[in-house]
């Protein structure tokens, strides 16, 4: 029997972290650890380490977290090549 | 035990027998005192099953496809106009391979409105997915309602059900029915267990989007199950016959076909009818023959062609594709190769009698058909 | 009160998803499904979250996950609750997740339905206040002014109130929320799971290609709804109406809002309209503070 029954994984569109443009850096000497960066990311990419942890592979560079970074520790580069 | 009732309480008292664990239906004339009877059986703690008394038929089918989708055994009953709206939601119950059980009362589509018997409502399903079953006597409307889930829930299967009989011409008619015990019923229908289902433990999502490289296996893999249904369909019957004595034929149930030279093609109220027509024109020496079509999908291609190699087919449709002809008489021909002879009788709930059937097989006979009582005779 | 850093960790929205960067949905669909837990079942109609699951054989979504016709969520979880509770599962929640066009206009009629007969679940319209997946057109939810596909000059009508239908179901639950306050929108989420049946919230989730701003400001539009007055947060439960955050003091009066022109100037929905439209708009706007002052006053 076939029907449309998917199974939960990561990467369901492949590393859509190939969809940026400008790229998250973290500045540690600067970030507070508020999480606000954790807490808004839409892609789930920002992982709660020792310092917010930003998963390049997935993130898609909409800048929300260095938008809402309440310190300007998130810095949004232009991704090279 | 013996009773005499009506389609529509047969009909309930098959649904409670089967045990569903929910129950979701909207009223809709001539289906009502099925819902009424269920709610019944439900509130006075007969029968163990959530009620969901819904706003709309098309929530009616969406809370079954809900309920069915989270593991548990469903029923739901509709007509006419309340099929028409639940059309797309029958689409979407096939395609996720659910085997809801559900009665349809073949009621006309308005305007004007019309309550009597038409088979244009489940004919305009016909491309749904579902099985459709068309009954002749209250009798077969509690057997088939029990064969019809383990033919939706069998693995080969795994596709819902419509069954199918005539407003008020069975609805409301009481008739005598056998009911085998609890037991018995419960020994043939056991325990519904899903192929697939929402588990918090095991979690899936079902239904998101699918590409060109996906979608068609989907359907074949669909239309294999409809042709797989036809033995599952041929081989419960069977099992109903040794267990309760009784058979329906499987897909086409025969009457005096083997040397007929004419056979008659009906379903439903017609198809009853038609026996005494098949009588009458035997005692007067013809050589006719009764071909009931029980099942209309999976459509018996095989069937209906190796009657149609030794006799002439006389299709009596009580529906109409408008612009084409007869549904039923367009996949006949499809199916057998052959001329046919088709009409048109009965939309709306026009009465047709035995007297009727045998007139429509003498204007066979004079090379005539078309719409009877409108265009011939 | 919860704190941000006091949220759990799960995710059971899963990266690498098909979601427009920026989406505010899933930023929503996150904070709501860590207060919800694991032992929660979605129905999700036609709509933007139908396509961020990804595509088949995949989802990115780790709850299970009911797909559905666009006007039919809601129907679906009454099946869904129904066939639970025959089992004996009555812990698990059933979410029904639909956005604005699901929920003001196709699905209006399955929700009232559901509503009514009392099915114990949380029924969630994400507002993007237009149909954003088939391509921005104007729905019930769509504020008076905004360009739209099918509005090109400008939405001549005012959006309905759908919250207020819902009160009139005299449910026991009535909350409106923002992606921009989490731990509202988690503490709202947590309260809708232990109240026994139907429970109805509505988040604003500004949508970046919709609303035509950029996709790093989505955050920021959602606050500045709230902190504008264009968007109220608040709660009704047991015959009592709170409003939550900012809009406590706006429609209190001892706040302030802010200019909606802050809100409505950053939107490219918003650029064509006229002085006339912004009067009209900041007309709206103050009658509607006016009647929930009022009613927060009756309640």
């Amino acid at each position: 029997m076939k029907t449309t029954i998917s199974y939960p994984t990561k990467a369901g569109m492949g590393k859509t972290g190939s969809w940026r443009v400008f790229r998250p850096v973290l500045h540690e000497d600067k970030c507070i650890k508020c999480w606000i960066c954790w807490v808004f990311c839409p892609e789930s990419a920002i992982e709660r380490d020792e310092f917010p942890k930003i998963d390049y592979d997935f993130c898609k560079g909409c800048g929300v977290c260095a938008n809402e970074c309440p310190v300007n520790a998130i810095e949004m580069r232009r991704e090279e090549k | 035990m013996k009773i005499i009732d009506t389609a529509n309480n047969i009909a309930a008292l098959a649904a409670k027998m089967a045990r569903p664990k929910v129950i979701s239906a909207y009223p809709i004339t001539p289906q009502t005192t099925i819902v009424e009877k269920l709610a019944q059986y439900v509130e006075s703690g007969e029968l163990k099953s959530e009620f969901i008394r819904v706003e709309s038929e098309h929530s009616a089918m969406a809370s079954c496809i809900g309920a069915e989708a989270t593991g548990v055994r469903t029923f739901t009953a509709t007509s006419s106009h309340g099929l028409l709206l639940m059309h797309e939601m029958l689409h979407w119950a096939a395609l996720a391979r659910l085997p809801i059980v559900m009665v349809n009362i073949n009621r006309a589509i308005g305007p004007g409105w019309s309550i009597w018997s038409d088979c244009n409502d489940s004919i305009a399903q016909r491309d749904t997915g579902w099985l459709q079953f068309y009954c002749s006597s209250n009798q077969e409307v509690f057997d088939t309602i029990i064969q019809a889930y383990r033919v939706a829930e069998h693995k080969d299967v795994q596709l819902p059900v419509m069954i199918n009989y005539d407003g008020f011409i069975l609805s409301h008619t009481s008739m005598p029915a056998d009911i085998p015990p609890q037991e018995e019923i419960d020994s043939f229908l056991p325990p519904y267990s899903p192929e697939w289902k929402l588990d918090v433990d095991k979690p899936i999502t079902h239904g998101n989007i699918i590409g060109p490289e996906y979608y068609m296996e989907v359907r074949y893999d669909m239309q294999l199950s409809q042709m797989k249904a036809k033995n599952v369909i041929k081989d419960i019957d069977k099992e109903w016959h040794k267990t309760f004595g009784r058979s329906y034929g499987g897909l086409v149930e025969e009457y005096m076909c083997d040397d007929a030279d004419t056979v008659i093609v009906a379903s439903g109220a017609i198809g009853a009818e038609a026996h005494a027509s098949v009588d009458e024109l035997r005692k007067k020496g013809k050589k006719v023959g009764l071909a009931r079509l029980r099942v209309f999908r999976p459509f018996p291609r095989e069937e209906l062609k190796k009657i149609a190699e030794n006799s002439e087919l006389i299709v009596i449709d009580r529906n109409i594709s408008v612009g084409m002809e007869g549904a039923m008489a367009t996949e006949i021909k499809a199916a057998v190769g052959n001329d046919i002879k088709q009409f048109i009788a009965g939309l709306g709930g026009r009465d047709v009698t035995h007297k009727d059937i045998i007139r429509m097989y003498e204007l066979a006979k004079e090379n005539k058909d078309g719409w009877y009582s409108v265009e011939v005779e | 009160m919860v704190s941000i850093k006091d949220l759990p960790e799960n995710e059971y929205v899963l990266e690498g998803n098909a979601a427009c960067p920026g989406c505010p949905i899933t930023i929503a669909l996150r904070t709501m499904l860590k207060a919800l837990g694991k032992d929660t079942i979605i129905t999700v109609p036609a709509s933007c979250s139908a396509v961020i699951q990804s595509l088949y054989p995949k989802t990115s979504f780790a709850v299970p996950t009911l797909n559905i016709a666009f006007e039919a969520a809601a129907a679906s979880a009454s099946g869904i609750e129904a066939a639970l509770h025959a089992q004996g599962k009555d812990d698990i929640t059933v979410l029904a997740w639909a956005g604005d066009g699901g929920s003001y206009d196709i699905g209006l009629q399955a929700l009232s339905g559901a509503l009514e007969r009392g099915t114990n679940f949380i029924y969630v319209c994400y507002n993007n206040q237009m149909y954003s997946n088939t391509g921005v057109q104007r729905s019930g939810a769509t504020p008076y002014g905004a360009w739209t596909t099918t509005t090109w000059t400008g939405k001549k009508e005012k959006q309905k109130n759908l919250a207020e239908i819902v009160m009139a179901h005299d449910i026991p639950y009535v909350a409106t929320a923002s992606i921009a306050y989490p731990t509202d929108l988690y503490r709202k989420a947590k309260k809708a799971k232990e109240i026994k049946g139907p429970k109805y919230m509505e988040i604003i989730a500004p949508c970046p290609p919709g609303w035509r701003f950029d996709m790093s400001k989505t955050v920021e539009m959602a606050r500045l709804a709230v902190e504008t007055g264009a968007w109220l947060m608040y709660e009704f439960e047991n015959g009592k109406l709170t409003f939550n955050g900012p809009s406590k003091g706006i429609i209190d009066g001892s706040r302030e809002p802010k200019p909606v022109e802050d809100w409505l100037r950053m939107q490219g929905r918003f650029k064509n309209i006229t002085d006339d439209d912004l009067k009209e708009i900041k007309k709206e706007l103050k009658e509607r503070w006016e009647f929930y002052r009022k009613k927060s006053q009756l309640f």
